[in-house]
């Protein structure tokens, strides 16, 4: 699974990285987010998941392999 | 889909009788169970649409469809009268992209997560201030005034570099300008009262400048004096009513419930129980008001250009689809153990709350310390509830421990 995500869109909640602040940061030059990796672990596929479901500005894309339990 | 709706048209805002007072009023409930956008009328008799499911009102809030923007001729009011008090430069709270953006951006910074867990420390000691305030040589207190409001009120201030000594002056003026009774004339004395106040403030800031966000707004070029005490009026009502709201409902919630008290105590627990907490108390009843640019259909309605829309978090917020489930208490009930973690309490979309990560950090710290500091704090009289408020909230909470 990979995550990707769109700084125009991004307002800076910080939503992201409260809910996987493993995979993403918050710039401190203009507090847009930032990637610390492009590539999911399995094992946090579930926070990425809900950290692209609730950004409020629609800026976190999700890609490729769901996790394997939910069958797709 | 038709536009010609056969549901009630409730009025907007509903007044708080009957029904469970930590809820919003019941009238929006009933509408929320005929459908997920109904048809409302506002107080000036305009009709407007009452956006109440889950789906529609994420899709209000995120969808550049609709507009924030108050200078629209057919922007939403909750007041009668209220549109000749709308100026040319509103907060940005009121403005869309690429306005809005370009101040909220000015702001951001001071709001970013590491930040505010930096601040953690600071915001502790603030909350053991004022219950060692609260608690020297007594045993009963107004929760409200004594603990829900300074604990935001002092964080606040503390960010913006307000004078804390000004709060009488600057809480009794938000107040006007948040409650739903205010007459035009009052809100316009109001407005004016806080406005001058930051003009003042900001300016002195120019002259002299601190370490705080205020000094900060106040040195920018690219910011108006105006619009710089604009935001400034904004983060401080939004900085204190709101939080101080929140610690006051659910330590009031809290004593009703007391075996979820131990929630709180957990750190694991204590983030995902203030969720719940924000889920079920979302202390903005009235809704968020937008305005549609375009034909939209939404929820079986069209929603045609130039139709006002309040998107009601609060329904939205007890949707059983989304926050019900196995095991859990009805969506309109406590359940600390809830993942309530999609809640709308901060509002959605790029004008979701910028201070919601300090809004968390506070409820968090003020919560759990309270309730380990006082372990037998209980109700000591009658309880009042702030209905008449567009941030519901409580007048007082008789305590003692
Ligand atoms: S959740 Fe979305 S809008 Fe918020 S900081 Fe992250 S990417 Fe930006």
């Amino acid at each position: 699974m990979q995550v990707s995500v769109d700084r125009d869109r991004c307002c800076s909640s910080g939503m992201c990285v409260m809910n996987a602040p493993a995979v993403f940061e918050q710039d401190d030059r203009d507090s847009l987010v930032m990637l610390r990796q492009t590539d999911v672990l399995p094992e946090q596929f579930d926070d990425v998941i809900l950290a692209s479901e609730l950004c409020p500005g629609r800026a976190i894309t999700v890609t490729g392999d769901e996790p394997a339990r939910t069958g797709a | 889909m038709t536009t010609a709706s056969t549901a009630p048209v409730l009025p907007v805002p509903a007044r708080h009788s009957g029904g469970c007072p930590f809820g919003p009023p019941p009238a929006y409930a009933e509408a929320a169970a005929t459908g997920p956008v109904t048809r409302a009328e506002l107080p000036d008799g305009d009709l407007c649409w009452l956006v109440t499911g889950f789906a529609e009102v994420r899709t209000v809030l995120s969808d550049r469809r609709f507009s924030a923007d108050i200078r629209h001729p057919a922007f939403p009011l909750l007041i009668a009268g209220a549109r000749e008090l709308i100026t040319d430069n509103p907060d940005f709270l009121r403005l869309d992209d690429p306005e809005h953006a370009r101040q909220r951006r000015m702001l951001t910074g001071e709001f970013l997560v590491k930040r505010v867990e930096a601040l953690r420390p600071e915001i502790q000691r603030i909350v053991d201030g004022a219950l060692d305030r609260m608690t020297a040589g007594r045993t009963t207190a107004d929760l409200v005034t004594d603990f829900a409001l300074p604990v935001p009120s002092l964080v606040i201030c503390l960010l913006l570099g307000v004078p804390y000594e000004d709060h009488d002056r600057f809480q009794s003026l938000s107040r006007t300008m948040l409650s739903q009774e205010s007459t035009v004339e009052q809100l316009r004395e109001a407005q004016e009262g806080v406005l001058d106040y930051l003009r003042d403030l900001t300016a002195r800031k120019r002259e002299q400048p601190e370490d705080d966000v205020l000094s900060r707004l106040a040195a920018r070029d690219d910011l108006t004096p105006d619009e710089a005490a604009a935001m400034g009026v904004l983060l401080l009502v939004a900085g204190h009513e709101t939080t101080a709201s929140m610690i006051a409902l659910s330590t009031a919630l809290l004593l009703e419930h007391p075996e979820q008290i131990p929630g709180l105590a957990d750190p694991a627990t204590l983030p995902g129980a203030v969720e719940e907490l924000l889920r079920l108390l979302t202390i903005v009843h009235t809704g968020l008001p937008r305005v549609a640019l375009e034909d939209v259909e939404l929820g079986g309605v069209t929603v045609r250009a130039g139709e006002g829309v309040m998107a009601m978090l609060s329904t939205a917020n007890r949707d059983e689809a989304v926050f019900g489930g196995a095991g859990h208490r009805a969506t309109d009930e406590l359940d600390l153990d809830r993942d309530a973690r999609r809640h709308l309490a901060f509002g959605f979309g790029v004008h979701q709350c910028l201070g919601q990560p300090l809004a968390r950090a506070e409820l968090q710290i003020a919560l759990e310390t309270l309730f380990r500091r006082l372990p037998g704090l209980r109700l000591a009289g009658e309880r009042g509830f702030r209905t008449e408020s567009f941030i519901y909230g409580m007048r007082s909470l008789p305590v003692t421990w």
